[in-house]
């Protein structure tokens, strides 16, 4: 009962963080390129799934020109760094996953028409697993991956 | 107070790069095993960045970010002696706002 207990808390996490930004009014004005914060894509279980909610389509098609710059072995998942650029044209949006973490989308950037695609930032990551950019260009996802190691969990801490 | 966001941004050859370092604790959220509390996550959803009044960049984040989130990120059309404005806005509904100019 009790591991039950513990999935449903991770599955309804992002759901109820959520309706507590609505009712703030918070997700109403932002006039921005994305329209609110997916809170779907941050809860969904896998890759596939996730991407689904973000783009509609969980249909990435491997792509050379996608670098994803991490270290092979991170001593702290807490902390990874991670660089995707990528010299695909007309890139719209750039998502950064860990594949095996308990949601693994991290974060998503939407890029407007004078930014290159270019995102550096720091992860978590619960364990080793691969880390996978998703990169939306006219209507199609790239994706690209990198497998980093991870000698101490960052998820718990 | 520590200031919740510090922002680098340097024009080189037409490309302005932003590098950004923001005061978050981005928790996920944790249950203690003893006495069954649970302490909600606490991490900044949407990092927008603005250039002129045009979004350059917005950014959704979920928990899985590290603490104390760093981002960089390139763009093109600006330049030196622009300033751009950088805010974020987080789960419980904090939000900050920095104004930098570009080097």
């Amino acid at each position: 009962m009790n591991s039950n207990r513990r999935t449903l808390l991770k599955g309804t996490l992002a759901a109820s963080a959520v309706s507590v930004a609505a009712s703030a009014g918070l997700l109403a004005p932002r006039a921005v390129l994305a329209a609110g914060w997916p809170a779907p894509a941050f809860s969904a279980k896998g890759v596939d799934a996730s991407l689904t909610e973000l783009y509609g389509s969980g249909n990435a098609v491997d792509a050379k020109d996608i670098k994803i710059k991490a270290p092979d072995i991170a001593e702290n998942g807490a902390v990874v760094p991670v660089t995707v650029s990528s010299t695909i044209a007309n890139a719209e949006s750039i998502s950064i996953f860990v594949a095996k973490n308990p949601s693994p989308l991290t974060s998503t950037y939407a890029l407007g028409s004078g930014t290159e695609a270019y995102i550096g930032t720091r992860i978590k990551m619960g364990k080793t697993s691969d880390v996978v950019a998703v990169v939306k260009a006219g209507g199609k996802l790239y994706s690209a991956k990198k497998e980093v190691k991870v000698t101490i969990g960052g998820c718990g801490g | 107070m520590e200031t919740p966001i510090k922002v680098k941004a340097r024009n080189k050859n037409g490309v302005t790069t932003i590098r950004a370092l923001m005061s978050h604790p981005m928790s996920v959220e944790k249950k203690d095993k003893k006495s069954g509390k649970v302490t909600p996550a606490h991490f900044i959803q949407t990092v927008t960045c603005e250039h002129n009044g045009k979004v350059v960049l917005t950014a959704e984040w979920g928990a899985a970010v590290s603490a104390n989130p760093y981002l960089s990120f390139k763009f093109k059309g600006a330049n030196a002696g622009d300033s751009i404005k950088l805010s974020w806005v987080d789960n419980k509904d904090k939000k900050a706002t920095v104004n930098a100019k570009i080097k």
